[in-house]
């Protein structure tokens, strides 16, 4: 009989290089940061720089999830900083100036989402254009659709449902933590008790295999890209929770990196297959913590993303079929 | 021939509208304002060509103008030098590029992608704030004595040299595409990389020779910016590699690689620009629905794309229908 803690176990063990490099960041900031694990309690909840790091990484980790199973169709989708900026447009407009209830703006925003998700999969599986094409259409556009709802303006909203998305706290913990953990239980639920997960492993391994086993390969995709549209939906209700204001030009900015970046780094690779749930929470936090190092190292926010892309390509020189197979021969052969 | 027509009927349409659409003013700042996405495109358009994509060049195209204002006006470096230091970095950063790409097998989108993130945080480290060029040989010499002065009646209508910059990049371009060895190894990898190499092409310098043409090619952009706007700005030409990219895709240039022409390129950027001026000539339209226009603009062409080849592909399959 297998024990229940096996597949937490090997939830683990198959992460363990992305936790090394999360061990090894907080490390480098327990020596050389000061006040970097300072925890308080204020009004019944935490506050510190970690949580700083689980509120704001929690965000990208839910649009991470998304994207997880996107890449591991063998796609991508690179309008998830789009769609942010789109479903908080629709959220804080729907409040702000329709005086809309807010389980109503919030559920439109998501709905939003979920469309622009769909307008993706459509244009990958009915018109067949790659990935990074199709989407390149939303991620152009959709920034113009979401300036077209907000009318080019910065879209304030004083609704305290809303707000509190990004601001409140649920357990001593900000509201985006108990989120990110609802949808990586669904998630992880979905994808290893459903065949679904199987599918999309089986898709993105060998896509014309999939088919000839009868995987019903264009729904799958379909329903990838669509889930991917509405985890960058919550997360752009997060985004604009923040800030108690809708920005369609500069919400989500750059967010698509952050997540594909959380993928790779979570050790899903990105020509398809086998996809790592846990590790891309993982490496959204190690992608939140080196932002948030940098930041308390005094480096401005502009220059932040060049360090940022070197870790990125070491990490994937790491991977690289090319040098894994220079490894193996250094190692005489054997080993993995 | 599609790009042509779309042109044609661009401008056509706006000319119809708007009274004074048809002039020479308009088609003079067409070049004028467009003349940088247009070099930017070239490059854009050789990595498209041999299967690539460049997600890099609106950030260095920000650093190399950052980096020109910084040396002239920080370091006292004469414009001309400055320009070239520029250069040199835009080609030296296209070939690392490639060279990851080519050499560690990584996807193209990805290293441009860590590319357009690093450009934008060296052009930041560079300088951080927007600098204002006031040497003389970049006000005087180049953006008054080479400048083309035409009398039109009772006007006078100057053409700056940045427009010469575009029309020579695309004519090197043009040439490099058709002419030389390297052009054809472009289209070659583009259309069959495995075949390309079993045909013995340079298939490794040919990848990585193209983004350092891109890489070059966004340096230059970022030259004629500087000039266009007589400063360096690390925070400008966000997005702008989509802009280049739409442009060659309306160009008619596959993104699979392969197929396409440098000339449906600038038709490309020129649509581009007329329907900025179009969106500028109603008024009461807004600057975003410029990005939804060229959003669906792609649309179009990539459904025409699709279609084409599928017709193609039906016919090379013969009269039994297979394919």
């Amino acid at each position: 009989m297998r024990s229940p803690l096996r597949p937490i176990g090997e939830a683990f063990w198959s992460v363990r290089w992305p936790l090394a490099a999360l061990a090894l960041l907080l490390a480098f900031n327990a020596a050389f940061t000061p006040g970097f694990f300072a925890l308080e309690v204020r009004d019944g909840r935490l506050f510190g720089v970690l949580v700083d790091i689980l509120n704001h990484g929690s965000r990208v980790a839910i649009v991470a999830l998304g994207m997880t199973l996107v890449i591991a169709t063998g796609g991508v989708d690179l309008s998830v900083g789009a769609v942010v900026a789109i479903s908080g447009a629709v959220a804080a407009t729907l409040v702000a100036q329709h005086g809309a209830p807010w389980p109503l703006a919030m559920g439109a925003a998501l709905a939003v989402s979920l469309i622009a998700g769909v307008w993706n999969g459509v244009l990958v599986t009915v018109m067949r254009l790659q990935p990074i094409v199709a989407t390149l259409i939303l991620m152009v556009a959709g920034r113009g659709v979401a300036q077209l709802i907000t009318d080019g303006l910065i879209i304030t909203f004083e609704s305290p449902p809303l707000a509190y998305l990004g601001n409140g706290s649920l357990l001593g913990l900000p509201v985006p933590v108990a989120m990110l953990a609802g949808a990586f239980v669904a998630f992880g639920l979905v994808s290893r008790r459903t065949t679904l997960g199987l599918f999309i492993e089986s898709i993105g391994d060998n896509p014309p295999a999939a088919r000839l086993a009868g995987v019903p390969d264009r729904l799958v995709v379909l329903l990838v890209y669509a889930v991917c549209g509405l985890c960058a939906g919550a997360a752009g209700l997060i985004d604009c929770s923040y800030i108690k204001a809708a920005d369609a030009n500069n919400a989500g900015q750059l967010l698509e990196l952050d997540a594909i970046l959380a993928v790779v780094l979570g050790g899903t690779s990105l020509a398809g297959g086998r996809f790592l749930l846990f590790g891309s929470v993982i490496g959204a936090m190690i992608m939140q913590t080196l932002t948030k190092t940098l930041y308390m190292q005094n480096v401005s926010a502009d220059i932040a993303p060049a360090p940022k892309a070197i870790a990125v390509i070491l990490v994937c020189l790491l991977q690289s079929p090319v040098v894994r197979e220079r490894v193996r021969r250094m190692r005489g052969g054997g080993g993995a | 021939m599609a790009t042509a027509v779309v042109l044609v009927g661009v401008f056509a349409a706006g000319a119809f509208r708007y009274p004074h659409f048809a002039s020479w003013a308009v088609v003079r700042n067409l070049f004028v304002d467009n003349a940088f996405l247009g070099i930017a495109a070239v490059g854009a358009t050789f990595v498209i060509l041999s299967g690539g994509i460049d997600l890099s060049v609106g950030s260095v195209m920000a650093f190399a103008a950052t980096l020109i204002a910084s040396l002239v006006e920080r370091h006292g470096m004469h414009p001309a030098l400055a320009m070239s230091v520029a250069l040199l970095a835009g080609l030296g950063f296209g070939a690392l590029q490639g060279a990851l790409i080519r050499g560690f097998r990584l996807p193209p989108f990805l290293v441009t992608l860590a590319g357009l993130f690093f450009a934008r945080g060296a052009a930041f480290a560079v300088h951080p704030q927007s600098i204002g060029i006031r040497h003389p040989f970049v006000a005087q010499t180049l953006n008054d004595t080479l400048s083309l002065r035409f009398h039109l009646g009772a006007k006078i209508m100057t053409i700056p040299c940045t427009v010469f910059l575009l029309l020579a990049t695309f004519g090197a371009a043009w040439v490099a595409l058709r002419h030389t060895r390297f052009g054809r190894s472009v289209y070659a990898i583009g259309d069959d990389e495995h075949a390309a190499g079993l045909m013995g092409l340079p298939v490794a310098r040919t990848q990585v020779g193209v983004y350092a043409v891109s890489g070059l090619c966004s340096a230059l952009a970022g030259v004629a910016f500087t000039l266009y706007q007589q400063s360096g700005d690390p925070a400008a030409c966000k997005g702008l590699e989509l802009d280049a990219i739409a442009a060659v895709v309306i160009g008619g240039t596959l993104l699979t690689g392969g197929v396409g022409s440098v000339l449906g390129t600038l038709l490309g950027v020129l649509i581009l620009g007329l329907i900025q001026t179009l969106i500028a000539f109603q008024g009461d339209l807004s600057s975003w629905w410029t990005r939804i226009a060229v959003g669906a603009l792609v649309l179009l062409f990539l459904g025409l794309h699709r279609g084409v080849e599928g017709l193609a592909r039906r016919a090379a399959a013969g009269p039994d229908g297979r394919g």
